[in-house]
Parts: C-alpha cells; structure tokens; sequence
C-alpha cells in the first residue's frame, strides 16, 4: 500500500520536476502565462537572445500573494509590476538592459514566503520587488539580509519590513499613517472626541491606531472610544457603532479595509449616527464594493497615496492600461508596485550596475543609489529615501464628493 | 558467534530510523556538494517540523485512536513560549546550542501543560464530539495569544489583554509579544541538523511508547475501550498520557518552526485548523497508525506543492488533484482491489511461484 502511493507520489513529483526543466527553457518563448513577463518582445530584438547572451537582462523577483484570503494584494502588485516592465521595455530597458519578472505565490504566509524568496534565488533574481504583505516581508528581509540581496516592497508597511539596510518601501510605514493622520485632524480642527475602530488581530490596523493613539495626546484629540474587532468577527459592527455613538465622538476613524469600512459606514447610517469619517489608505477602493451604497461615503475622508480619476499624466495613462488590460480600476497597491518597478529603473540608472554582477555587488551599489534619488511618480511627487528605507513623501488626504475621490 | 534474531517489528523500526539517518546523509552529502537548490534548502527545517508533527499526531490519531484536529494549537504554544523563553534570553546565554536546547524544553513542557489541560476535559468525550472540541480548543489557543501584549523593562514584564499602551513600558522596554503582530525578531537557530536529531528522540519516544507495557494498554483502549476497562487499565491516565506526549512533541515542532523564521505571528494560515487538518492528512496519507507512511507522507506533501510552483496558477490544483487521488487509490474498495492486484509484492511472488513451477 505505501509502495504504491510513494510510487504515485513520485510520479506527481517527477511530473513537477519536468515540468519545472520545460518551463526554464519556455522562459524564452514568448509570455504567455501571465506569470512571467518576458523580456525584449519587440520585433528587433528575438525573446530568447538576451537570455542566451548569458544574462544580460536584470532579473527582478516579486512576492506576494496570488492565492487565498489576501489574493487581491498580490494580484494588483503583480499587474501593477507587470505593466511597468512592459513599458521600461518596450522602451529600452533601464540603462539599456532589459528587465525579465518572475512573480512568486506566498499565500500570504511568511513561511511559503521565504519558499518563495528561495525559489527566485535559484532562478537567479538580482533584485526583489516584495513581500506584499507585513509578517511576510519581514521573513523574507531576513534572509534578504542575509544574501545581501536589494530589496523594495511595495505595501510591506510594518516597521520591521525595512529593519535591514539593504531594505526599502514605496509605502508609508503604519505609525507614519497613524502619526499623519492625527497631525491632519488635529491641524484642521475636524474633531476634538474621536472614537477608533480597529482589527486587532491585524498588524497593519493595530500599528496605525497605537501611532494615532501617541500622536492624539499632542494634537489635543480625545480619544474618547476605542473599539476592537478580529478578522473572525468583522461582519457585524452594531456594538462597536453604538458604543462609539453613546460616547459622542465627533470623528469615527478607521484605520482598516475597505470592505470592513463599508459595513461600518452601512451600520452608521443604519443607527443614523453621522461623525465625520477618517480612515487610512486601505480605504482606498470603497467605491467599487459590490451592493454597497456609495452614498454612504459621502465626505468621507482618506488617506490615499494614490488616487485613480486624478488630472495627473502619468495617473492617466497607468489607469488606462491597467484597465485595458485588466478591465478594473487599479488600486493603491497596483500603483505602488508600479512605481517600485521605476523607483527600482531609476536607482539602477542612478548606480550604473549592470547585469553581470553579483546580486550582492548589485545591492551595495543600488543602496547607495537609492538615498540619492528624487522621484515622481503616481504615488507621490519628489520621493526620495532615507538610508533607513523610509520614503520621503507628502501625505495627501481624498475626500469622496459625489461619489468619486478628490485630493483635498 | 551468536547471531541475533530480531524480531518483525524491531526490523520495522530499525528501518524508519534507517530511512530518517539515510536520508540525513544523502542531504548533507548534496548539501556539501553544493547540488541542493536555495528552495530545498529553505525547506529543510519545515521538513523536519511536519514530519515531528505527522508522528506526534499519529500517537492521538493511530494509536489512542481519536480524531485530534487542535494539533496546531499544540504547536503554537510551544512556538510562542520559545519564541519568548529565546527572545528574552538571547543576552543571557550567548551560545546558541544551549539556548535552543533549553528554548525545545521549555516549548515541550509548555505544550504538555497544555495538552494536559486540554485533556481533561476532552477526552471524556469520544468520536465526532471530541474532534469538534479539539478543533475549538486549537482555535482558543491561537485566539488567545493574539490578544496577548507581553513587553519587558527595567521594572520587569508587563502584560496585557487590550494594547501596547496597557503595558506603560519605559522608553527603553521592549515588546516581546505584540499582540496580533506576534514576536519578532526570534534568533535563528533552527538547523536540519538539530531537527533531524528531533525526528530521531521523537520516533524513539513514540515507538518505545508504542511498543511498551503502556502502548499496549492505550492500543487495547483503541480496540475496545470496555474491554480494557474491565480487565483494570486505568483508561483516563492512559489517554492522558497519549495526548500530552503527543501535545508535547507538537510544541517541539512549534519551537522548530519558532526559530526557523523571524517572523512569528499566529494566524489561520499556521496555526489555525487548516493547519491541523494538513497534519491530518499526513496522518490518514500516510496511514493511519503507520509511523513510517507519516514520515513519508509528510515529506511528500510538503515538497509536492513547492515543486509545482513552475505551473503557477495550476498549482493548487494539481495538488488537490493529487490528495484526492492518492486518497481513492490507497482507500476506495476499487483501489484497494487493483492495489492487491499490481502489488510489488505479489508480482514478485507470481515469478517465485511460475520459476518453481518449472
């Protein structure tokens, strides 16, 4: 009996293992699985020279999650990324080299994560564009660290994601959030009782409400209720509502998902309590959630990087792509992923590496590069970045007018 | 020269402790010879973890003979309180052998605390009941710890059930355990040596535990509780004892798995039941009772989807594909038929049979 399900089970394996061998190879075909975007599709330039020249492309790895509770994340960062290889390719690459990505499931798990990061170092990644997600990313900087390997996350906000040198985000940090949005609040004089409602068993939500928390003591905030849910409780809100209510708070700030966002605001309306809403940028997206009535988010306010209908150029021609492509509005983590991918163009052009070295020789050169750069992109404008891997950038607050986000 | 007769099932055992030394070697041999991937050798450590936790599931479900679906809860104690024991004394004990080994007791005594309150109360229950009790139980113990904030100063620790700020930690304090963000920072100490010398005492436990006057006992409680209970087996302490050890060697896995990422937080996806039930299925692919199809099964299961990353999408698909075939293979009567069938065994037992007939 165990002879024949070992036997099996060996078949399966020998199966992946060859398939694994065909796909090296099928790298060079030209991309038809949206997993791999390939490199130098134009007409002069035949897919499966670069790779034959011994690597003369950069290899840029991304992690995130394509499967399972947090998909949606991973799935915009990979679009997001996808599209701007696309087009530093179709434009000639960075410093002329062409840019090949290999995008990797973690399931939104810290363990499959460092599988990941694993697997794309065997496929010979030079740089890393991930985790997606915190508690992932912090694995996977270990041992980034530890390879010396250069790494940027797009959405990774926890403190602790870019506690390496070699480490950089795109992203505010949560306490930066936190810290921002109170100094907003307090500054414009929106509420002087305010009531939290936060996920406490997400890491994101509890780093943004402890940083709001410190900073509301100085901006003269009252935080007058703070109310906690789980992601095993997040379909009904009537207590924390009523509790926040009986409490009198002027301002319901929320610094979590807009899907959990969207039945709070419902159970606002529900209770006819009407504060002023304040939530962070997971609120980003509120508008498309299915059998939600957008009116309810009326003047609500946000803290967004990035904002999709705005005048921008560059906002412009992203979002058409992204829908031509996708047929959806790009939210914030396909913008920042997007911007990673250029942020990353640009540090490359900045330092002057080129495809031949070490990852490792790659990394101390792109680290230095990346405390000398200014950029503008659809995340921010003039982003430049401490050695410590913070970004420098404005935070910008939306407010929804008639049903649509408008940068205040 | 007297030559010694072992025994079917000592030649059993001999083997599996075979299978696990041997499959030492040859990694290590690869490893030195630089032909092992980043990707298996990431993936060593966890290998060691589910199979510690196949076998130590196997003792409740195999040899006590009750559906257990908390094995993960089990885990995550002996994960967290490791996690602390090592985080708080990386200062104190420098050498990294001698503060994991006491990291694996204190996360074995911990977990067997809990399997033993734990056990109180479930297992006067029986079947369906005690399988549903077990699963809540996990979930209990993995929703509890997201609510603890444990920090530590010059006053000494602190702990709270709301937030950080409870603690009112000084400037220079430190949080230990951050509630939902759970503890970071845990020092590395997982090897794939260490974690095989785990395989090793924990198959020696559970098949010395198997084999002895006390296996015995908690085998004959499987087969026929009343009968066991007329002829005078004290069939609470027994089943006590099955599912702390078996809690216990649970914890282990958890410190493996601890000190293996830096990264600890405990949600769904490690510790919740989809864990439990992914230890379960080691088990029942592997057979249920059947030390060695754990390990194997285990290992199997464990590489088969890192395998598969190169079908991307399809992944997850072909590995559910292979879960419910391997199941109607080894356990539909029409498998089992075909099995008896095309058995290695039998065909070479057909050729004996044909060469002596002629």
């Amino acid at each position: 009996m165990k002879k024949a399900l070992s036997l099996l089970l060996v078949c399966a394996m020998t199966f992946s293992l060859a398939a694994c061998g065909s796909k090296e190879e099928g790298t060079t075909a030209p991309a038809e699985n949206n997993n791999q975007t390939e490199t130098g599709t134009d007409a002069e330039a035949p897919a499966d020279k670069p790779a034959a020249d011994g690597g003369a492309v950069f290899k840029i790895g991304g992690i995130g999650p394509t499967t399972g509770g947090a998909s949606a994340y991973g799935i915009a960062v990979q679009r997001g990324m996808e599209i701007a290889v696309e087009e530093i390719n179709a434009a000639g690459g960075a410093n002329g080299v062409q840019l090949e990505l290999n995008f990797q499931d973690d399931e939104h798990d810290p363990e499959k994560s460092v599988n990941a990061y694993n697997t794309l170092k065997d496929w010979g990644m030079q740089m890393l564009i991930g985790s997606v997600t915190s508690n992932p990313c912090i694995a996977v900087g270990e041992e980034s660290n530890k390879d010396n390997l250069f790494q940027l996350t797009p959405s990774g906000t926890a403190v602790k994601c870019v506690q390496y040198d070699n480490a950089f985000r795109m992203c505010f940090s949560d306490p930066n959030q936190g810290l921002e949005s109170a100094k907003y609040i307090g500054a414009n004089k929106l509420a002087s009782k305010v009531a939290v409602i936060y996920d406490s068993s997400d890491p994101y939500s509890v780093g943004i409400y402890e940083a709001f928390r410190a900073e509301a003591a100085n901006q003269n905030i009252e935080i007058v209720e703070a109310q906690a849910f789980t992601a095993d409780s997040k379909t009904d809100f009537s207590v924390q509502v009523q509790k926040a209510k009986d409490a009198g708070a002027e301002l319901l700030y929320m610094p979590f998902y807009y899907t959990e966002a969207s039945l709070v605001l419902a159970e606002c309306s529900k209770q006819s309590y009407t504060p002023v809403f304040f939530g962070v940028d997971g609120m980003d997206g509120i508008l498309s959630v299915e059998n939600f009535d957008a009116s309810l988010a009326e003047n609500l306010m946000y803290m967004a990087p990035f904002v999709a209908n705005s005048d921008d150029e560059m906002v412009k021609s992203f979002v058409t792509k992204y829908q031509e492509s996708y047929n959806e509005i790009p939210n914030q983590f396909a913008a920042d992923a997007y911007d990673c991918v250029y942020v990353l163009k640009a540090a490359i052009e900045q330092a002057g590496v080129t495809p031949d070295m070490e990852a490792s020789a790659i990394c101390d050169a792109l680290k230095e590069a990346m405390t000398g750069i200014t950029y503008d992109g659809i995340t921010g404008k003039g982003i430049s970045w401490e050695a410590n891997g913070e970004p420098n950038k404005a935070p910008l607050v939306v407010q929804i007018q008639n049903g649509e986000g408008v940068a205040l | 020269m007297k030559k010694k007769v072992w025994s079917k099932n000592t030649k059993s055992n001999l083997i599996t402790y075979g299978i696990v030394i041997g499959a030492w070697l040859v990694v290590e041999i690869m490893m030195r010879a630089g032909m092992l991937s980043s990707l298996l050798k990431g993936l060593l450590v966890p290998l060691c973890m589910y199979v510690i936790l196949a076998v130590s599931l196997n003792l409740t479900v195999g040899i006590l003979g009750e559906l257990s679906l908390g094995h993960a809860g089990f885990m995550c104690v002996g994960a967290f309180s490791s996690a602390v024991f090592s985080k708080c004394m990386v200062q104190a004990i420098p050498v990294s052998g001698l503060r994991f080994f006491l990291a694996i007791l204190t996360g074995a005594l911990f977990a067997a605390l809990f399997g033993f309150l734990v056990g109180i109360p479930v297992l006067r229950l029986k079947g369906d009941y005690l399988a549903i009790v077990t699963l809540a139980f996990g979930e209990i113990i993995k929703n509890v710890v997201n609510v603890v904030f444990l920090g530590r100063d010059s006053r000494g620790f602190h702990v709270s059930t709301k937030d950080a700020f409870a603690l009112n930690l000084e400037a220079d304090g430190e949080m230990i355990i951050n509630g939902p963000q759970g503890v970071t920072g845990t020092p590395n100490d997982s090897t794939f040596f260490i974690g095989v010398v785990l395989i090793l005492i924990t198959l020696f436990i559970v098949i010395n535990l198997v084999n002895s006057r006390t296996g015995r006992a908690i085998m004959a409680i499987r087969d026929n509780r009343i009968a066991a209970e007329s002829v005078g087996i004290n069939i609470t302490k027994y089943k006590l004892l099955a599912f702390t050890v078996s809690a216990s060697l649970a914890g282990v896995a958890g410190v493996l798995y601890a000190h293996n990422l830096s990264t600890l937080a405990a949600q769904p996806k490690n510790f919740g039941y989809n864990m439990s039930i992914m230890i379960l299925v080691f088990v029942v692919l592997g057979g249920i009772g059947n030390i060695r199809g754990s390990i194997i099964a285990s290992v199997v299961l464990t590489l088969l989807p890192e395998m598969l990353r190169s079908l991307n999408d399809y992944r997850m698909l072909i590995y559910a594909i292979v879960l419910i075939a391997t199941m109607i293979f080894t356990s539909s009567p029409g498998g089992q038929a075909f099995r008896e069938r095309y058995s290695l065994k039998q065909l070479l037992g057909q050729k004996k049979q044909t060469k002596e007939a002629e």
